[in-house]
């Protein structure tokens, strides 16, 4: 556990310097949405970044997605139920595409206005 | 046995004194009197007396009857004893070993009791046979080609034996091997067929006379039926089926009176001591597996929940406990606990510890989840049959009380036990508990929903969306899902309100794939049978590609079964392995064209399942993409159902 905060700490510290806040905003959710069917992260995630209680351990990705600085230092280090993406095979610039698209998701409806969910 | 037999002449003295049950089957009614007969085994002696149709028979044959192997059929004798045992179904895939009995079932026995059910593949009999008993609480019998078609069918007899279901194989092989005729049938020949399935099979035998074939088969069907029930297998020599009967030393043949074994219930010390440290429990949690049979065992755990107030996490390879139960919980209950029961767990090590497939290493990591000092206990009768080979087992938890028993048999005891263990003045404390668990259970339910409500609009649909527009359109129907191949993330048993044994019947429990819709079909089959129940499977893609044949025979015997397809068009549980795996050794996964790693995707060119069900006789539509035409078409659906047909909804889906 230690261990991992560790590493989830380092890693931030590594995206503050990468991702300027330029960098964050040139982000594209169009090429997010592309980029998060191609590295495999819908498998697990569903392709809106959904989540499922088992493939994601119940994790929502969106709406409301980590802020881009979690979300990249998880990505980078996490060593748990998701296998870790290093930057070779996942460039920090792909990853905040992902990041925008994750953020463009409308927010859920409420259940309650949902009929289906209310039988 | 002796092919050389079967060209004997007729000798009609001997003939006439040899038989003592099967006669000389003067007409297909004989067989059905004898069945009546012995169809009520309590009432039986232990060897039938001749009917009067076969003292008739023995005592005065029509000329018409002597044929050309010179007297009555051993496989007519095999039919008789077959019919003592009251199976309703054949689920069979047709082949020469067995063309003697096959002959007898349909023209001697009139195909009743057992009817023969025509299956294109013999991994889709056996899927039958399991997914009928989980309905119908009775086994089902197939009959395969000792080699070739008992190794198609060994897939489903091995998810047969991890999830403790009855089926009653019998295997044609031409023992005689001076006289087997040569070519095809030698190669569909072996000294031993039994082997192949011996591992996970509870018995086997070999009969070598009718004498002994009926003593083998009222054992194995008595075996199978006896818990941890299990599937078991009889060889059945093509020469001994079409060699007329004879008798030996003058013994007529007779059939043994099936008499049910009561299951083994726990050494009451062992019971009373588990009641004791229940009842002094702070936080009792019971977790359960294939612990109840029936409505029987249902009733039973609640019972016992409710004396405890205990928490109880349904592992789901059955519908044991109601969803809607205020003592329903989820698997993280254990947490928590300080004394956890488990009844009839497949893995009990699983319920108290976690396996991350994602150590330093790309090895998993192991973390126990229940605090220090947690008592267990164990009811299951599994531990009276295990084998070596295959690993059904799981891996070893230590506990602190441990009956090799069987659980529903050993509840009502328990009950009592509980019951009289439980000091009055932790009476209050433990009513006190039922009421933090509906609270709990009320937050827990608005959580689910709200989970189910993100991405419900989606493209591919979500799979709360697709399980939550096929219960509307079900909802009003006396339900049954009778199997969930592929993975709809336990949606149906977190938002449907499964209280019946019916309305769930687990998975197939060895997880082979190919179980689900023959399965499916059989316990819609049991379903049918039961007064028009409703018969719903939800179906993954890459399961159905394995036994598609099924289809068929739906359509073939009407049998009424709604199947709405989760197609998420991948074998996804491996496509997430080979993408895991990928990323651990910091390399891309390589697609191919297509959406997962080359090998696992189920695409480029699109199967049509809808298609693919049509041509079998299924009416069926789809693939549906968009989610507002879902209810409709499963709408349709329901009501060609209703009708006593199959039908079937493609509908393209979120991965999980
Ligand atoms: C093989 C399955 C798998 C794949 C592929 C996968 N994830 Fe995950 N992801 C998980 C699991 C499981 C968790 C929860 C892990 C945990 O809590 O330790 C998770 C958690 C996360 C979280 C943390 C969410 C939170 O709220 O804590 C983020 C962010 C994330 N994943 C992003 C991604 C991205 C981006 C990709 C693709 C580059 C991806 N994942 C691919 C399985 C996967």
């Amino acid at each position: 556990m230690i261990q991992r905060m560790f590493r989830v700490a380092l890693a931030a510290l590594a995206v503050s310097v990468v991702l300027g806040h330029g960098a964050a905003l040139a982000a594209s959710a169009e090429k997010g949405k592309a980029a998060f069917m191609k590295y495999g992260c819908w498998q697990c995630h569903g392709t809106q970044g959904q989540g499922s209680a088992i493939t994601s351990q119940g994790k929502v990705l969106a709406p409301d997605p980590l802020p881009i600085e979690g979300f990249v230092a998880f990505v980078r280090s996490t060593n748990r139920g998701m296998p870790p993406y290093s930057e070779k095979i996942l460039p920090n610039e792909d990853l905040a595409d992902m990041h925008a698209y994750l953020a463009s998701i409308p927010k859920t409806k409420d259940y309650k206005t949902i009929p289906l969910l209310n039988q | 046995m002796a092919r050389k037999d079967s060209g004997s002449k007729v000798d009609r003295r001997k003939f006439l004194t040899g038989v003592a049950v099967a006669g000389a089957a003067t007409a297909a009614s004989t067989a059905a009197n004898a069945t009546t007969a012995a169809t009520a085994p309590a009432r039986l002696p232990s060897a039938l007396p001749p009917t009067a149709q076969t003292i008739a028979a023995e005592t005065n044959v029509p000329q018409a009857e002597m044929n050309r192997i010179g007297g009555v059929a051993g496989s007519d004798f095999m039919v008789d004893v077959i019919k003592t045992l009251d199976i309703k179904y054949l689920p069979s895939n047709c082949a020469s070993s067995f063309r003697a009995i096959h002959e007898s079932l349909i023209n001697y026995g009139g195909n009743t009791k057992p009817e023969f059910l025509t299956v294109t593949h013999e991994e889709s009999a056996i899927a039958m046979a399991h997914g009928y008993f989980k309905i119908a609480g009775k086994p089902l019998l197939s009959l395969c080609h000792g080699t070739v078609g008992l190794q198609h069918a060994a897939m489903a007899m091995y998810n047969a034996w991890c999830d403790r279901v009855p089926v009653i194989m019998m295997g044609g092989n031409d023992l005689d091997a001076a006289n087997r005729p040569p070519g095809v049938p030698t190669y569909h020949s072996a000294q031993d067929i039994n082997a192949l399935v011996r591992d996970f099979t509870k018995w086997d035998d070999t009969p070598v006379s009718l004498q002994h074939f009926a003593q083998s088969v009222v054992r194995a069907y008595k075996i199978s039926m006896t818990p941890p029930y299990g599937p078991v297998m009889i060889s059945l020599d093509a020469g001994l089926q079409q060699e007329p009967v004879k008798h030996r030393n003058g013994e007529k043949l007779s059939i043994p009176k099936y008499t049910p074994t009561s299951p083994p219930q726990g050494e009451m010390g062992a019971v009373r001591e588990a009641a004791k440290m229940l009842a002094s429990a702070e936080r009792p949690v019971i977790v359960v597996d294939r612990a109840a049979r029936g409505e029987n065992g249902v009733r039973l755990l609640v019972q016992l929940a409710e004396a405890l107030q205990a928490r109880v996490v349904d592992r789901g390879a059955r519908m044991n406990f109601p969803k809607t139960h205020h003592l329903s919980a989820g698997p993280a209950a254990v947490n928590n606990a300080d004394v956890v029961l488990g009844l009839e767990v497949g893995d009990f090590w699983a319920v108290m510890n976690s396996y991350i497939d994602n150590g330093d290493h790309g090895i998993g990591v192991n973390e126990t989840k229940i605090k220090p000092g947690t008592k267990l206990i164990t009811i299951s009768s599994v531990e009276l049959n295990t084998k070596a080979n295959y690993q059904d087992f799981q891996r070893f938890q230590p506990v602190d009380i441990s009956m090799a028993a069987d659980a529903e048999a050993t509840l009502p005891s328990l009950i009592e036990a509980v019951k009289a263990a439980i000091p009055n003045d932790r009476k209050a404390a433990i009513e006190k508990r039922g009421e933090a668990a509906k609270r709990a259970r009320g937050e827990a339910r608005a959580r689910i929903l709200q989970e189910a409500a993100i991405a419900w609009d989606a493209t591919p649909i979500s799979t709360a969306r697709l399980v939550m527009e096929t219960w509307a359109q079900i909802k009003d129907q006396d339900w049954s899902l009778v199997a969930q191949s592929g993975n709809v993330s336990g949606w149906p048993s977190r938002l449907w309100p499964m209280e019946k044994h019916y309305h769930w019947l687990g998975q197939s429990g060895g997880y082979g794939l190919g179980y689900g819709m023959p399965a499916a079909i059989g316990a819609a089959l049991a379903n049918r049978d039961i007064g028009g129940r409703f018969s719903v499977n939800i179906q993954g893609d890459g399961d159905l590609m394995y036994t598609s044949g099924a289809m068929w025979t739906a359509a073939k015997h009407k049998i009424p079964l709604l199947t709405v397809m989760h197609n998420n068009r991948g074998y996804h549980q491996e496509l997430m392995h080979v993408q895991r795996l990928s990323s651990f050794r910091n390399r891309v996964a390589s697609l191919g064209n297509d959406m997962g790693p080359i090998g696992t995707s189920i695409m480029n060119p699109d199967i049509d399942y809808a298609k693919l069900a049509e041509s079998m006789g299924w009416w069926a539509k789809g693939p549906i993409k968009d989610p507002a035409q879902l209810g409709p078409a499963i709408k349709e659906a329901v009501a060609v159902v209703k009708s006593g047909q199959p039908a079937l909804v493609d509908v393209w889906t979120q991965p999980r």
